[in-house]
């Protein structure tokens, strides 16, 4: 039944790891704004679409002020 | 001209004017060159996510100018280094998903612009830019330009970098983590099987139990140690005392338990209690990211002006922060700008506007010699000024310097829990120390056993929860409906109140609108059409209202104009000649009306009649000040002369008491003089003459139009278009307390039956963790299912 020492060492560590992980989340500021992005992720789309379209028209915009 | 057309770009009637470009109406000119910018870098997407969510871009001559200063801009600067420049800007408008997805792509307007990232809630736009490519101005005209002004204020200036406080969501991982894991270990045990294995391995479990506890125990429910003894030194006993005792007991009792083999402990009833003690200390922190309740002056206040300097005899014009004003400075004040400290005007046109600082509801015109007061804004083209104070000193700021903005609030209230946990800790001490008594003569063994038992078992963690829960949630619900509170206290001092007292302009009555009345002969068809074009010329807030209320005419040029500063305007058409402006200007000298605020007209050198602005009152004050007044004293409390007296006596209830030409320090003055009667008093104001009122009252709420501007330290921010509403809010405040008393009846239910099993001494590990639970999820249920229903009425006006 030796087994159990090891099942336990890496419950308790895959536990720990997780742990882990979110106190680091939310030290990264993960959860300071939890609104924004469920909204960026919907314009991935046209994000992929809009730079080919700009490369050709880019050098002639810049007569912004 | 097309009436039912609105503007592509920011969805406003376009009923003047309609400007079609690209096969779409815009209702100015400045809509229609933020769509070209957007439309011509490809950018048009931002109108496909939602219908016109653009805004007016403003003029902005000169007014970033300050940015240019770098002892300014690196005040605001969030990080610089060699080629990269961070810089946080608070932006008013963001309000729609086509608002992140332009501002997240602002390098594609402007190349220099490396990265932006938009905090919605809070409404910032964090910009990553190029410093020696485009300058921190270009940015902010940039913004300024596709309509998201950035609001740059002294507030933005004098504060240090914001330190966000996550400690509860830390303290709350631990022990959510700790507690799935306590759990589980001891899960087993629970069930008393005497397997072989089990034996073994309990001794493992129990330790590794010990383990997870630790941290919660230590690091997790600090602050309930840190509250009670608070508590115990104040000599007031708190909820957080029986709270921290419980938690010390249930842990030196498992511990001991294991440590000399008696049993399993109750490290899960441990954990379990800490985790859902925060939990509803983290329920009750709603926080509205978007609003400040800590405002004072400095938000409102721009962060530098132009100042003007006479070198060699040559004027010259350069920024100056605004604390670094010294007396004698020579100021420059451009339209719609602050004046940041009282001073004399030297030349220009001024017309200010105090209502937000006095409560005064029309402009005033000023001559040069007249003083100035800080806080007013200019209306007109651009003045000069000279300081005689410094901004501290000012009239308005120094209204700061009273005590009761130093006040906290949270710690003189003594909440319904903290009152009833009074009692509650007595009774549980007596409880236990009769136990033991009993216990010690017949079986002194089990003694020690039971007296903790009873201190565990009434660990009140039920009756900690319902509060948080309760309001909490009630807090949600008026946020839904456009209420805003600072904390959930609010909920409760809001249902102790039995005074309600008005500000009047900009509260009960709307800043935007005035009612207009003609008193006089009647005016000629080519009579109006000559007025009309008349005002169309002037600038003056009164010309520019009465301009919108006379119907349209066509326009004609006129033969000659003038405009008479703070007298009026003078104009001819062929034989026709004109005269609008004060009585006086006019040459009537009929006192009738003196205090309303009137435009005369004369036509052809004869006297015609005059135009009475009235204020407008807000939809269903009549009917929130009649429902109100059966229950609650009133009083109206206004900065503005007492020129509408009758008017507000005809339509309010005879038992208001009305009080004119009130400084901000009256106010306040007298809402003291009240409190002093054992009055609990709530305080309904919008600007910052209110400011003092509303501090000191026991509920200060700000009125606003748009909740994102600014509005003074509060309470509560009550969006205006739900004013007519306010009753029922003290009504679901009230309900949500009654809600809380009931509930603390089940929680006592909850209590006997765990006092049964501790004080006959049959408290098992199994019990308590299965009683703790139980108490305080249906406890949450409970308050949660009925100030929904309760909240329902609320959401459904």
């Amino acid at each position: 039944m030796g087994v159990i020492y090891v099942l336990l060492t890496i419950s308790i560590i895959v536990a720990v790891i997780f742990f882990i992980a979110f106190i680091i989340s939310v030290k990264n500021g993960q959860y300071d704004d939890t609104y924004t992005p469920s909204i960026r992720m919907l314009f991935d789309d046209e994000l992929v679409k809009e730079p080919k379209e700009k490369s050709s028209s880019a050098p002639t915009n810049n007569n912004q002020s | 001209m097309t009436i039912a057309s609105t503007c592509y770009h920011c969805g406003n009637d376009c009923d003047k004017f309609v400007i079609d470009f690209d096969q779409k109406t815009f209702c100015c000119n400045g809509c229609k060159t933020v769509y070209d910018i957007f439309s011509s870098h490809d950018l048009s997407c931002y109108y496909d996510l939602q219908a016109a969510p653009g805004s007016i871009p403003k003029e902005i001559k000169g007014k970033f100018d300050y940015l240019n200063t770098s002892s300014i801009a690196q005040k605001l600067i969030e990080f610089c280094d060699k080629n990269t420049t961070i810089i946080t800007f608070y932006i008013p408008h963001i309000h729609c998903s086509s608002c992140i997805w332009i501002l997240e792509n602002l390098h594609k307007l402007q190349p220099h612009i490396t990265a932006s990232q938009v905090d919605f809630p809070k409404k910032i736009v964090r910009i990553t830019f190029n410093q020696h490519q485009i300058s921190l101005k270009e940015v902010a005209i940039l913004l300024t330009n596709i309509g998201y002004e950035p609001y740059i204020s002294l507030e933005d200036y004098t504060e240090g970098k914001k330190k966000i406080d996550r400690s509860l969501i830390y303290k709350l991982g631990i022990a959510g983590f700790a507690f799935g894991n306590v759990m589980f270990l001891s899960f087993p045990e629970y069930f008393e099987v005497s397997e072989y294995w089990l034996e073994k391995y309990k001794y493992l479990f129990r330790w590794l139990m010990f383990g997870f506890s630790l941290p919660v125990v230590l690091y997790a429910a600090k602050d309930y140690f840190i509250a009670a003894t608070k508590g115990l030194r104040t000599n007031i006993l708190n909820i957080d005392i029986p709270i921290a005792l419980g938690i010390i007991v249930l842990f030196l009792r498992s511990t001991s338990e294991i440590l000399f083999d008696w049993g399993t402990g109750f490290f899960d009833s441990l954990t379990g209690l800490v985790f859902f003690l925060l939990l509803g200390k983290f329920f009750q922190q709603k926080t509205y990211s978007f609003l400040s309740f800590e405002r004072d002056y400095t938000s409102y206040f721009p962060i530098a002006v132009t100042r003007i300097v006479f070198e060699n005899n040559k004027k010259r014009e350069d920024t100056i922060q605004i604390n670094a004003i010294k007396k004698g400075d020579r100021l420059l004040i451009r339209n719609e700008e602050l004046i940041p400290v009282d001073a004399i005007l030297i030349h220009g046109n001024a017309q200010i506007d105090y209502s937000f600082v006095t409560g005064e509801s029309e402009s005033v015109a000023k001559k040069s010699g007249d003083q100035l007061y800080a806080g007013g804004r200019q209306l007109y083209d651009a003045i000069e000024i000279e300081a005689i104070k410094s901004v501290e000193q000012s009239y308005l700021t120094q209204l700061w310097s009273n005590t009761i903005f130093d006040k906290d609030r949270s710690v003189t209230f003594t909440n319904l829990t903290d009152k009833i946990s009074k009692y509650f800790t007595i009774v549980i001490l007596c409880i236990a120390s009769i136990a033991t008594a009993f216990w010690i003569l017949m079986d002194p063994s089990k003694a020690m056993n039971v007296f903790t038992a009873v201190l565990i078992i009434a660990c009140p963690c039920a009756l900690a929860l319902a509060r948080p829960f309760a309001l909490g949630n009630m807090l949600r619900i008026f946020g839904k409906s456009k209420f805003y509170l600072k904390n959930i206290d609010v909920i409760e001092r809001l249902s102790t109140i039995n005074t309600v007292i008005f500000d009047k302009t900009g509260t009960i009555t709307t800043n935007k609108k005035n009612d207009v009345d003609y008193d006089g002969l009647a005016l000629t068809r080519a009579e109006e059409s000559l007025l009309k074009n008349t005002l169309r010329s002037s600038n003056h807030p009164l010309s520019r209202t009465l301009y919108e209320i006379l119907a349209e005419h066509e326009i004609i040029t006129l033969d000659q104009y003038q405009e008479h500063i703070g007298k009026g305007i003078e104009a001819k058409l062929k034989e026709n000649s004109i005269k609008v402006g004060s009585a006086k200007f006019i040459g009537n000298n009929d006192p009738k009306n003196e205090l309303n605020t009137t435009v005369h007209i004369s036509t052809n050198d004869s006297y015609k009649g005059h135009f009475i602005f009235h204020n407008h009152y807000r939809k269903g004050v009549k009917k929130l000040f009649k429902i109100l007044s059966e229950t609650y004293n009133l009083s109206i409390l206004s900065g503005d002369n007492s020129g509408e007296k009758k008017y507000l006596q005809q339509i309010l209830p005879k038992n208001i008491s009305l009080f004119f030409n009130q400084k901000p320090i009256d106010k306040l003055e007298y809402i003291k003089s009240i409190q002093k009667d054992q009055n609990k008093v709530m305080m309904v104001g919008d600007g910052l003459n209110d400011a003092g009122a509303l501090a000191q009252s026991d509920v200060g709420i700000a009125i606003s139009e748009n909740v994102t501007v600014f509005s003074p330290a509060c309470d509560g921010i009550l969006d205006a278009t739900r004013f007519e509403h306010l009753h029922t809010y003290i009504l679901a405040s009230k309900s949500t307390m009654k809600i809380i008393k009931s509930s603390f009846i089940l929680s006592f239910l909850y209590n006997l039956l765990g006092l049964y099993f501790a004080v006959t001494g049959q408290l098992s590990p199994i019990i308590a963790a299965i009683l703790m639970p139980l108490s305080s999820i249906s406890m949450v249920v409970y308050v949660t299912v009925l100030t929904n229903w309760k909240g329902r009425k609320i959401s459904l006006q």
